[in-house]
């Protein structure tokens, strides 16, 4: 005689709860509870477009607002997965104009979006506010007029390094004439220039934008008046700086700044001359996040940028920091939780990258609150990894770039399995870590004995056998990305731990040593993966035992998807049928 | 346009030109005659098939062998030899089998068999023995950066940015540049244009630095086209998968139908194969490949091409 909840009640309690792992975890109770979960839940996100199709995610969420989706594997950041691989949203926006009219938010990373696709949803969502696009291709600026023209309730619009077909700034002018409701404009990925009377005028109108991120084409004048019109803004992008310094112009802009008082957060500043730097004093005080990887400044003018910067919790800076800007940074910016540090010239045969395992360090040692790291440099140390975990334990994210691949120890030429180990000991909290340098396998026993709370793993040059990938699929429990690539890495190790596959949102794999004949076999025995090869050849022609350039599998319960270009190879799961094309036509 | 792909005589990988491990050193030196910047068989690799970037290359798979057998040894300059041939060489797999090889066979664990019958032909793959480079003392070293597909991993967005930005400050870093210092472009790490193609549902990002004549850009650009003419014939919204092939596509290019054109430093269109190439990659800013119908107006020059081609 069980007790239940009446629904309502349930219902009032779910309404408390936001993060979607509870969700899903409260979805698998028992039916009556998954019922009025599904009922609720507001912000739907789905990690892999391909793991479900738009129809069922609208069926099962029918109070959703909020759709957020994820498409190409990330190594296609790198340019590792072909153009025309897939990833499309319009199925999904197709589907959702039908089934979810209320839909008021859309976020979409690594997808292909058509100017169609966003003419539909400015006319399918009457109450659509939040446009969010990251590394989308696919659409121009007409798509974009049409989302600023039409959806009159909009508050964000944010294209985030997307490559966009740039038709000229027109689409500026689009929005309403009356006062708008954006509250974040961010359009730092466009080429062509706006007119800024166009942005002055929605500037102007717009009285609750906080986020503002600009392109490169608009100059110190554009930035200043758009300054004098928006001082309330929390977030700015600047154009670019690049013009000539003349003392009025200086001025100018050191009065802009310092009248923004609320600004926390300050990005763009492309080609910033050293001399222009002095006019963001007065805001760096109250900054929290400062990008300036885009800012070839040297060591000491970021110094004096910096030291100022008490308040800052997220930097973004170029190796042009030095070690010694490293050092600064660790005693003036004690708040810091995330570091990246970008290579100014990204190049293989780079040698004289100015920062060295010491910067990082550095930091460790001096900012308690370090969570998240991305650091580029030439080499690194088992004695550096060591200290950095021993520091920092609380340690969420570290992504070690050592550019040069399978660069040991460089003081000891050992590999840098010790270090590696004790950043996965050492680290408990550690969700994503992607390693470098030269790694042997003993270096994945660790990370698959300790790092129990991995959910992402990426993986370059590395190991010596298939001993390595059965150590990390067998050890990482909450592993749910792997991407690997150039590693001698086979059959048995992939096949052996199948199942845990099945745990993962995807597994990539390229330049290893994996045969098509398992990728079958594997296939086979999983019938609820897609295990995808993408390749120029068609697999039939080729014996089992050839190996496939690249694979990505990935757990789904939507069936293989009809959108393959023509060198993606949906293995089909019935041996006698072997490789399915699934032809439209 | 000449035909640009060799067909049915490239396997997969691209190898059947390419000899056992023990006839490696003798036909080396045949394919000297096509070295370009040390990179061997260039002009091979730019008609290969491959994936990726159209002319950037993908590092060898390390063979188990060479790591463990360069670990014991010296790590450090095996490990980098065997990278530094992945960058050097074209594309091949490195595979076990039972050749014998120049480094002796090791007999630890190894990659999957590796022959391929294809048309009624059985190839080995193996490496050629290759005298060993190492990166940086290699007198033919080429002014432009060797390059991997994707490594380091930094966003293309971000390349481009600091391309972009490079180009315009006079004297920055580059004095990790060799000796015979070339112009403008060569100093760049790569130089991505955009490239539309009219009715395509969007557009493309192309490394112009990858290509080293007009013939491989075009070859490329068919390619990369390929499936939005497809398209336009078939279902729309991916690449169509109607049973047309390239040699379709490049019927269609090569038949009046289309021109490549770009806008250069001053922002006019031109006709692109006008000028010679250095320039031309100096002052491209984006491509475009358009209607022949609609470059008409474009230069005298479209209207004789289109003549010649008929």
């Amino acid at each position: 005689m069980a007790l239940r909840l009446p629904s309502k009640v349930l219902k009032h309690i779910l309404s408390f709860i936001d993060s979607n792992e509870d969700r899903n975890s409260v979805s698998l109770v028992c039916k009556s509870w998954f019922e009025t979960e599904r009922k609720t839940r507001k912000r739907v996100f789905v990690g892999n477009c391909y793991a479900v199709t738009p129809a069922a995610v609208a069926r099962r969420f029918p109070a959703m607002r909020s759709l957020t989706l994820k498409g190409k594997p990330h190594f296609a950041d790198y340019n590792l997965v072909p153009d025309g691989w897939g990833g499309y949203a319009c199925p999904w926006i197709e589907s959702m104009a039908a089934k979810s009219p209320y839909l008021e938010e859309i976020r979409l990373k690594r997808m292909v979006v058509t100017d169609d696709c966003l003419e539909r949803i400015a006319a399918s969502f009457k109450n659509f506010k939040v446009l969010v696009l990251t590394s989308c291709e696919g659409f121009s600026t007409d798509g974009i007029a049409a989302i600023a023209s039409t959806c009159r309730n909009l508050r964000v619009l944010e294209l985030r390094e997307c490559i966009v077909e740039d038709l000229g700034g027109d689409w500026l002018s689009y929005f309403p004439e009356t006062s708008t409701s954006l509250v974040s404009l961010d359009f730092s990925c466009l080429d062509s220039e706006v007119k800024i009377s166009d942005l002055e005028r929605l500037v102007s109108r717009s009285p609750n934008l906080k986020s503002l991120k600009l392109n490169p084409a608009v100059t110190l004048d554009g930035l200043v008046s758009i300054l004098r019109r928006a001082p309330q803004l929390t977030e700015l992008g600047t154009g670019s700086f690049a013009a000539e310094l003349k003392p009025e112009a200086f001025t100018k802009l050191s009065k802009a700044f310092s009248n923004c008082k609320q600004l926390q957060s300050l990005s763009g500043l492309w080609d910033v001359l050293p001399e222009y730097l002095p006019a963001l004093y007065s805001v760096c005080p109250g900054l929290t996040s400062l990008n300036l990887s885009y800012a070839t400044v040297r060591m000491p003018d970021l110094v004096e940028l910096l030291r100022r910067c008490s308040k800052l919790q997220k930097l973004w800076v170029m190796d042009l920091i030095e070690d010694k800007g490293l050092e600064a940074v660790a005693s003036y910016c004690k708040e810091l939780r995330e570091l990246r540090v970008f290579p100014s010239e990204p190049d293989l045969d780079a040698t004289n990258i100015p920062v060295t395992e010491q910067g990082l360090v550095y930091v460790s040692k001096g900012c308690r609150k370090l969570e998240s790291v991305l650091y580029f440099c030439v080499q690194f140390t088992n004695a550096a990894l060591i200290t950095i975990a021993r520091k920092r334990p609380n340690l969420k994210c570290f992504r070690l770039c050592v550019i040069e691949p399978f660069a040991p120890d460089y003081k000891t030429n050992e590999p840098l399995d010790k270090g590696f180990k004790a950043i996965a000991e050492g680290c408990k909290d550690l969700r994503r870590l992607s390693v470098s340098g030269l790694l042997s396998d003993k270096a994945f026993k660790y990370i698959g004995k300790h790092a129990k709370k991995v959910r992402m793993l990426s993986i370059a040059f590395a190991g010596d056998s298939d001993l390595m990938l059965h150590h990390l699929l067998s050890g990482c429990e909450s592993l749910k990305k792997l991407e690997i690539r150039d590693c001698p890495f086979g059959d048995t190790a992939l096949l052996e731990n199948a199942a845990k596959l099945e745990t993962m949102r995807s597994l990539w794999m390229s330049s290893c040593f994996v045969s098509f004949g398992a990728c079958k076999l594997l296939s086979q025995k999983m019938p609820r993966l897609n295990v995808e090869v993408i390749d120029e050849h068609p697999p039939k022609t080729r014996p089992e035992s050839s190996p496939v350039e690249r694979i990505y599998i990935y757990r789904t319960v939507a069936g293989p998807r009809m959108d393959t270009p023509e060198f993606v190879w949906t293995l089909h799961k019935n041996p006698e049928i072997g490789v399915s094309k699934l032809a439209i036509k | 346009m000449s035909e640009s792909v060799v067909a049915a005589e490239h396997d997969y990988i691209g190898l059947s030109e390419f000899p056992t491990m023990e006839t490696a050193t003798t036909t080396m030196s045949d394919k000297t005659k096509t070295r370009d910047n040390n990179n061997d068989g260039l002009n091979f690799k730019a008609t290969e098939l491959r994936l990726g970037l159209p002319g950037s290359e993908s590092p060898e798979r390390v063979d188990t062998r060479f790591l463990s057998l360069n670990k014991t040894s010296c790590p450090v300059s095996g490990a980098k030899r065997v990278f530094s041939d992945a960058i050097n060489e074209s594309n091949k797999w490195v595979f076990s089998p039972g050749s014998t090889t120049a480094t002796g066979d090791a007999g630890s664990g190894s990659g999957p068999g590796s022959s391929v019958v294809k048309d009624g032909k059985s190839t080995t793959f193996s490496k050629p023995a290759v005298p060993v480079k190492e990166k940086k003392n290699s007198a033919t070293a080429p002014a432009s950066k060797a390059q991997v597909v994707g490594w380091p991993p930094i966003r293309s967005f971000r390349k481009n940015s600091m391309a972009s930005s490079q180009s315009q400050k006079p004297g920055n870093n580059s004095e990790t540049e060799d000796a015979e210092a070339k112009s403008g472009p060569e100093q760049q790490p790569c130089l991505y244009v955009k490239v539309s193609m009219e009715g395509a549902p969007y557009l493309r990002k192309i490394d112009l630095k990858t290509y080293k004549s007009y013939l491989e850009l075009s070859s490329a650009l068919e390619k990369m086209f390929s499936c939005f003419t497809i398209g336009q014939f078939g279902s729309h919204g991916g690449c169509g998968r109607d049973g047309l092939n390239e040699s379709r596509l490049t019927d269609l290019l090569r038949g009046s139908e289309y021109v490549v054109t770009y806008e250069d430093k001053d922002s006019d269109w031109m006709l692109v194969g006008d000028v010679p190439w250095e320039m031309f990659i100096c002052s491209c800013k984006k491509l475009k490949i358009m209607k022949s119908s609609e470059a008409i107006g474009l230069a005298p020059r479209v209207m004789e091409k289109c003549r010649s081609r008929n």
